[in-house]
């Protein structure tokens, strides 16, 4: 049950970044290109995209997910460095090939090279994360 | 093309679909960057089998629509090798760092009315505009 809702959420996950047209790197670049062509698709995505997980996070209190155990603690309030680096270096990569994780993923079957060397050079950076972290905690302390 | 917001709009409600049957299903919060770099590192070995068989969610269904569309499908990925690298390390390394990308920080992160998720996501849309704008228009490189 768990693998086949957990296949099934990444199904229409799947089905949403393709239909949407997310996985087009000229989508997702237009978007963010203020100064270009504008495309404002990716704001109908994202708004899209809110409103079920709206409501759905709305019948979260005092349930139980449907294969038991417990739903995610309240998201913590607090502001740190690592929020603010990790999302500034993530969108310099995200406005420089025109994918995030999601749509690299969901593309990876008819991306050509080009989208399996990003998954590549991605995957280093996730295995790079945790050593990149300790450093950036050293400069912010000092700082 | 002037229907584009429309499949959009279809598209993101899917997402906002995929996201709610994973967190009222699977009580979990559907970010992609956290799945799969939780299979990278082993942080997530507990539950590898439920990453894995979303991920195997994401991949086949762009397959099964694939046939239905009658045009070309075309990503329009740039063949430049430094920029496909240093863009995927960039994506990798900052989406675990920040614990989330698009989809957790984003979608999950902005429906629940968190300000963590409300702030990443302005932090990286700012980062991702300024260097389009500066690689593509002062620079000329994409």
């Amino acid at each position: 049950m768990r693998l086949l809702l957990a296949f099934a959420a990444g199904g229409l996950f799947g089905a949403g970044l393709f239909i949407s047209g997310m996985t087009d790197t000229t989508k997702v670049q237009g978007w963010l290109d203020v100064f270009g062509n504008w495309d404002p698709t990716l704001a109908f995505v994202m708004g899209g995209a809110i409103i079920p997980m709206f409501i759905a996070w709305r019948l979260v209190p005092n349930r139980q997910p449907l294969v038991g155990g417990t739903f995610p603690s309240a998201p913590r309030p607090e502001l740190d460095h690592r929020l603010i680096t990790g999302s500034v270096l993530f969108g310099m990569g995200w406005g420089l090939a025109g994918l995030c994780p999601g749509p690299a993923i969901a593309s990876i079957t008819y991306n050509g090279w080009g989208g399996v060397l990003f998954m590549v050079a991605m995957l280093a950076g996730m295995l790079a994360a945790p050593k990149t972290g300790t450093v950036l905690d050293r400069l912010a302390a000092k700082a | 093309m002037e229907t584009d917001w429309i499949w959009g709009l279809v598209g993101g409600l899917l997402i906002g679909c995929g996201g709610a049957v994973y967190l009222l299903g699977n009580g979990r919060i559907m970010g992609a960057s956290g799945i799969l770099g939780g299979l990278v590192d082993g942080s997530g070995r507990d539950s590898a089998k439920e990453r894995l068989a979303f991920l195997a969610g994401v991949v086949l269904l762009p397959l099964l629509l694939w046939p239905l569309y009658a045009v070309e499908i075309d990503t329009h990925m740039t063949s430049n090798v430094a920029v496909i690298i240093i863009a995927g390390l960039l994506v990798g390394v900052g989406t675990r760092i920040a614990n989330g990308c698009t989809s957790g920080h984003g979608v999950c992160g902005i429906s629940r009315l968190s300000l963590r998720g409300l702030v990443a996501t302005v932090f990286y849309i700012m980062a991702g505009g300024l260097v389009l704008v500066l690689f593509r228009h002062l620079l000329g490189v994409i």
